[in-house]
């Protein structure tokens, strides 16, 4: 008997789940130009999903879309049902918080933040009220009758949060909502963004180049690249099984080898590279024919670097020289040279100081690299 | 050297300014000469103002004017905000170009030409509907108003390009109409705007001479016309008397602005720093 699944945190994986934003191939052209390139789309109630890309590959545009700020040039897009082709941005059931914040700046922050439920011919008394409590959860009460000009960057920021969170959208899209904000800022407001995510329930989208962002909010990324999805998946799937070369590249950092598929066993495939020499011994089959060009990518962080050499067998295993050494503090990061002038990166955690840990590895030093049959990834593409 | 330089600068400051004053300061004096010929000086007297003030002449045209400028700068502020927002928010119309062009023809064709067709216009409409049955108030004011309204345009077109677009996205999108969206968000943020284009408008209308002369009537005498008229015949103090006057009201024009700038600013000045001490 198969046991009940739990999807309550994956919606996406339950197979009678309905999406609450259907994007349905949706294009949007300027001119001849193809901002964003014919995408689908799905996401869940409740998510916190993040789109990731790098500078001008369409996120944006996606976003304005969803708000109602352009009109796709083609395909449709649902939300809860509804075909919003036609709906203005003034009747559809999301708020936005936009990446330069957009505060009104003749009005005091308690009248920016009143500003949407006043549109809303909500009654007096339920405003007060809602407006206060949306004002202290942002812990702005002091700052209530400032202007926009007065306040910090942080501060504004939460002002526009609070102004989009307040009208309870069923969506919020947020464009950049971190971007100005210094690194101890950032982090706490991530923490508060989650939280707020979970406690009101609302379906997030949060457009972000920066990956860090996207790994530590996220339910899942869709990773961008000139106006298409790359790969959609949890940040762990795209960060452990990237399914192309510029996803790896994009998220964290890898080592990036070309090489033939020289044996295809039904659980397992040989990857042999030739600059450097070197074999892979991946453990998982693969539908591919023997002698294709593939890509195999390692993360820095699942190589071993030692100074012996290490016991089992020839595949997996690479010797080369200590080029660089970068102390981090938690970790510390190697460039080593391998097979005439390639270098590979790897970071590995400091357990022990540098001067007590034996032996210690220094500059020009022969090391050995060593790493599982599970760590590497085989790329077609 | 430096001191050379500062000796250089110095006098060319006060050259630039006795070329700038020097007039004013000498018409203000001629208007307390108690002589009636101009350059001969007299001795001193107020009698030019007093008799200036018992002209109604001067009183009808200084009213005909004032009526004729705020008349205008209504109208001119109103219209030329409508002109801009077309310009700036409205997308690719058509034929956006062409107004645009259209827009600004005012600010460059020169007045006479202006005064003339206009003037062409206000003759072939009375032939052919019988409005205007004469020329005085409203066609100056109708005149007027085509040519502020081009520099109120281009007043609003610069503040809306500088004004950031999302704002009128974020009011729409926390449910405004477009209506609410320009009374809520656009007009207050144009207000300085449109301030400033409606005392344009005034001053130019208060000191146009040639397109009121092309198209009043016999009736109709603005300040600019009267002064006009009256110098031809000879330098007058009485004339002197009514400039400096002009002046005067100008001057604390200026003043009051500027005060009421220096004193925004320095509030903002200092809602900064309270912001700065209050944040860690
Ligand atoms: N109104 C427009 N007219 C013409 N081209 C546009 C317009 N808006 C966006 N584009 C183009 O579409 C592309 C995608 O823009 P978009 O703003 O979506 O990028 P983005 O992914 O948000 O980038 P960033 O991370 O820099 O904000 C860009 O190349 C941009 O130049
Ligand atoms: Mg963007």
């Amino acid at each position: 008997m198969a046991e009940a699944l739990d999807y309550t945190d994956r919606p996406w994986l339950d197979p009678e789940a309905e999406p609450f934003i259907k994007v349905q191939s949706v294009s949007k052209h300027f001119g001849d130009f193809t901002a964003v390139d014919s995408v689908d789309l799905d996401i869940y109630k409740g998510e916190l999903f993040c789109l990731l890309g790098g500078s001008g590959c369409g996120k944006s545009t996606l976003l304005r879309m969803l708000a109602g700020f352009e009109t796709p040039s083609s395909g449709t897009i649902l939300i809860d049902g509804q075909n919003m082709n036609d709906v203005p941005p003034y009747e559809r059931p999301v708020n936005m918080m936009f990446q330069s914040y957009a505060l009104f700046p003749h009005m005091t922050v308690w009248n920016n933040v009143a500003y949407g439920l006043r549109r809303d011919k909500v009654p007096k008394s339920e405003i007060q009220q809602r407006v206060d409590e949306m004002i202290s959860m942002v812990e702005l009460d002091q700052f209530a009758k400032r202007k926009p000009h007065q306040l910090s960057g942080g501060q504004k920021q939460r002002v526009a949060l609070a102004r989009a969170l307040v009208k309870q959208p069923k969506v919020l899209l947020l464009d950049e909502p971190l971007g100005a904000l210094d690194k101890r800022l950032r982090e706490q407001t991530q923490y508060e963004l989650m939280n707020i995510q979970e406690q009101l329930g609302v379906t997030f989208i949060v457009v972000t180049h920066d990956q860090e962002e996207a790994m530590t909010l996220s339910t899942r990324i869709a990773v961008m690249d000139t106006g298409r999805f790359q790969q959609i998946g949890t940040p762990t799937e795209i960060y452990e099984f990237p399914n192309s070369r510029v996803v790896a590249n994009f998220i964290g950092n890898a080592n990036m080898f070309e090489g033939r598929i020289i044996e295809n066993g039904p659980d397992h495939v040989i990857v042999e590279s030739n600059d450097p020499k070197c074999e892979f011994f991946v453990d998982h089959g693969m539908s591919i024919q023997e002698g294709t060009k593939v890509w195999v990518a390692l993360r820095p962080e699942k190589v071993r670097i030692s100074k012996e050499s290490p016991a089992n067998s020839s595949a997996n295993t690479i010797r080369g020289m200590v080029h660089d050494i970068g102390y981090l503090g938690g970790t510390s990061t190697y460039r080593v040279q391998v097979d005439g002038d390639h270098m590979i990166e790897i970071t590995s955690p400091n357990m022990m100081r540098p001067r007590d840990a034996s032996p210690p590895i220094d500059w020009d030093e022969e090391v050995y690299l060593s790493w599982d049959a599970s760590s590497s990834v085989v790329l077609t593409k | 050297m430096n001191q050379k330089r500062s000796i250089f600068l110095l006098s060319t400051l006060a050259f630039g300014i006795a070329f700038l004053y020097i007039p004013m300061v000498l018409l203000i004096f001629y208007s307390f000469n108690k002589s009636k010929i101009v350059p001969i000086w007299g001795g001193f007297s107020t009698k030019w103002y007093v008799e200036l003030f018992k002209s109604p002449e001067v009183w009808d045209a200084l009213t005909l004017s004032l009526k004729i400028a705020t008349v205008n700068a209504c109208f001119a502020t109103i219209l030329g905000t409508l002109a801009g927002l077309a310009l700036v928010r409205f997308g690719r119309f058509r034929g956006r170009t062409l107004f645009s062009g259209m827009i600004s023809a005012p600010l460059v064709m020169p007045e006479v030409i202006t005064g003339l067709s206009l003037l062409l216009l206000f003759i072939w409409l009375q032939s052919a509907i019988g409005w205007p049955s004469e020329r005085g108030f409203s066609t100056i004011t109708i005149a007027h108003i085509t040519f502020s309204m081009a520099y109120v345009a281009v007043i609003i077109q610069s503040r809306l390009a500088g004004m950031a677009q999302d704002l009128e996205e974020a009011a729409q999108d926390l449910g405004a109409k477009p209506l609410r969206v320009l009374t809520d968000i656009t007009l207050p943020l144009l207000a300085p705007g449109m301030l400033a284009g409606w005392l344009l408008s005034f001053t130019l209308s208060l000191d146009d001479l040639i397109i009121a002369s092309f198209v009043t009537g016999p009736g109709a005498t603005t300040l600019p016309i009267l002064i006009y008229s009256r110098i031809r015949l000879g330098l007058r103090p009485d004339i002197n008397a009514l400039a400096t006057i002009i002046i005067l009201v100008v001057a604390i024009g200026v003043l009051v602005a500027g005060y009421i700038m220096l004193r925004q600013q320095k509030q903002r000045a200092l809602d900064m720093q309270m912001t700065a001490e209050e944040t860690p």
